[in-house]
């Protein structure tokens, strides 16, 4: 039964995992851009929270929703006028540049927020929990996961329903073809990197509710992140929700069996699925 | 009255070496015209700066008398300019009727063109409309990549090498399109490396070498020896 058990445990920190990669997922699908202030932007969402609820007294969930919007306008000010300049044939330059970022936002908020460890308080939400049978699994991560499946659904719609994902798949395809059909990619890469930067806020409230985080703590999720989507495979949302799951379980069964284990499971079971499925388990061509 | 489009001493440059030297070339309404010319004659670089792919000095294009050379492409498609680019281009994750709808991408512009015209004008992209857009033949490909260019609704259509790679009969087809574009309203500008099928639909021809206009009217007024020398740089006594 604790086998079990720790199975749940596992899946429900896959989709933490899986929120940490949408975003990150969604921007390289686009722009072919890797971004390796990832993890940093999530731990800035995470301290932009805390200002809002230490400051007007919100609920986290409340909190997040208005720091959304700020993060989109980060996202897209950041995009429009700084990264965009890096994007071309040579893929260096914005690898530079978002590590620089990274360096620039881990600082910034050491300047700010000093190296003390934080948290958001969730209330009596951080201890609920509910039994299935035998196994009891928290509210928290409950919620974290079905926030995952509500993005990644979100996104599909997005993606493949509206006129605004049509343009995102052309500009994928190909951006100059896309300008001649009247899309301005400079534009849709920012809309994309605000809508990464809405899910980023999502994740970071989950990151801020259930664990500590300090200006530190981003190239760690960063990595997470960059396992799922690898894990998954290239380009498919679902895939980046199974690659999170499996980095989940490999690291809740790792700590099972020694607590000293966690991450190195998480990271040999990422290096296994590198070594035997180079492509991932669900590539783009496979969808 | 001003051209619906003209370029003026317009010079461009493909990639880091100059394709165009001072071309000016003109579209009136109701127009086909087409441009000849051999391969790095300059046809798809005077296309591209047209559609804005290449920007240049403002004044070098004129759109109505207006300034555009300086515009960029998304600009340029609201303007009314539509570019069929060479090699057709289809987005390559989107079913046809995606490539389709996306020509049309942030715009309601009134118009004879809409998913249904087009599929009357090319009714073969209807049956195969939920394929992806590369599993078409080649043929049938040029037929998205016009539809998408028509789904503008735009008043100048820009042609460059439709004829490409494809078969002669696939070739007649697609160019039997071109009166029904031209009637619903568009004026056109055909690149060909095709001389016949160029002469059969266009009204006036232009034909290029080596960056510069070498000869231009209608096409009743020159014959094959003078379009050998225009088009080769032959003198037209050495061919007689």
């Amino acid at each position: 039964m604790s086998f079990i058990d720790t199975l749940l445990q596992g899946v429900l920190l896959g989709g933490l995992y899986a929120l940490f990669a949408a975003g990150l997922s969604l921007v390289f699908g686009i722009m072919r851009l890797v971004n390796l202030a990832h993890g940093d932007l999530i731990v800035l969402a995470a301290f932009l929270i805390l200002v809002i609820v230490s400051t007007l007294g919100l609920d986290p969930f409340v909190a997040a929703v208005v720091a959304a919007p700020l993060m989109f306008a980060l996202g897209w000010v950041l995009q429009y006028h700084l990264l965009n300049r890096t994007l071309g044939k040579d893929i260096l330059p914005p690898l530079l540049v978002t590590f620089g970022l990274s360096i620039v936002i881990q600082n910034g908020l050491l300047e700010g927020f000093t190296a003390d460890s934080r948290r958001i308080s969730a209330g009596a939400l951080e201890t609920a929990s509910v039994s299935l049978g035998n196994i009891s699994a928290g509210v928290m991560p409950l919620i974290t996961f079905a926030s995952a499946i509500l993005v990644i659904v979100a996104l599909n719609q997005l993606i493949y329903r509206t006129a605004l994902g049509l343009a995102f798949r052309a500009t994928s395809d190909d951006v100059v073809t896309a300008s001649l059909m009247g899309i301005r990619p400079n534009s849709i890469f920012a809309i994309a990197t605000g809508l990464a930067m809405v899910i980023v806020t999502i994740a970071a409230l989950y990151l801020g509710t259930r664990a500590n985080f300090d200006p530190t703590a981003g190239p760690a999720r960063l990595i997470y992140a960059f396992e799922a989507v690898i894990i998954g495979g290239l380009g498919s949302l679902w895939g980046t929700l199974a690659g999170g799951i499996i980095l989940g379980v490999a690291q809740t069964v790792g700590a099972a069996i020694n607590p000293e284990w966690q991450i190195l499971v998480g990271h040999i079971a990422f290096l296994l699925v590198l070594l035997f499925r180079p492509r991932g388990l669900f590539p783009r061509a496979a969808d | 009255m001003p051209s619906l489009v003209e370029t003026r001493a317009l010079t461009a440059f493909y990639g880091d070496f100059q394709a165009i030297f001072g071309v000016d070339i003109r579209l009136d309404a109701g127009e086909t015209v087409a441009v000849i010319g051999a391969n790095g004659a300059g046809k798809s670089t005077l296309m591209r700066s047209i559609a804005g792919i290449i920007t240049n000095r403002a004044e070098m294009i004129l759109h109505r008398g207006e300034p555009i050379g300086a515009l960029a492409a998304p600009d340029v498609v609201r303007r009314g300019i539509a570019l069929v680019p060479e090699g057709r281009k289809l987005f390559s994750s989107l079913t046809v009727e995606e490539n389709l709808q996306v020509g049309a991408y942030g715009r309601s512009v009134d118009g004879p063109w809409t998913l249904d015209s087009i599929y009357r004008l090319f009714p073969i992209l209807k049956e195969r409309r939920r394929n992806p857009a590369t599993a078409l033949s080649g043929g049938q490909q040029q037929m998205v990549a016009i539809g998408r260019a028509l789904m503008s609704n735009p008043d100048i259509l820009l042609c460059d090498e439709l004829s490409l790679g494809l078969a002669p009969v696939v070739i007649k087809d697609i160019y039997a399109a071109f009166s029904k574009i031209s009637a619903a309203g568009a004026a056109i500008i055909i690149v060909e490396q095709d001389i016949a099928q160029a002469l059969k639909v266009a009204d006036r021809v232009y034909c290029m070498m080596e960056g510069r206009v070498t000869l231009s009217g209608q096409p009743a007024e020159f014959d094959r020896a003078d379009i050998h020398a225009a088009y080769f740089g032959a003198e037209p006594n050495e061919l007689h």
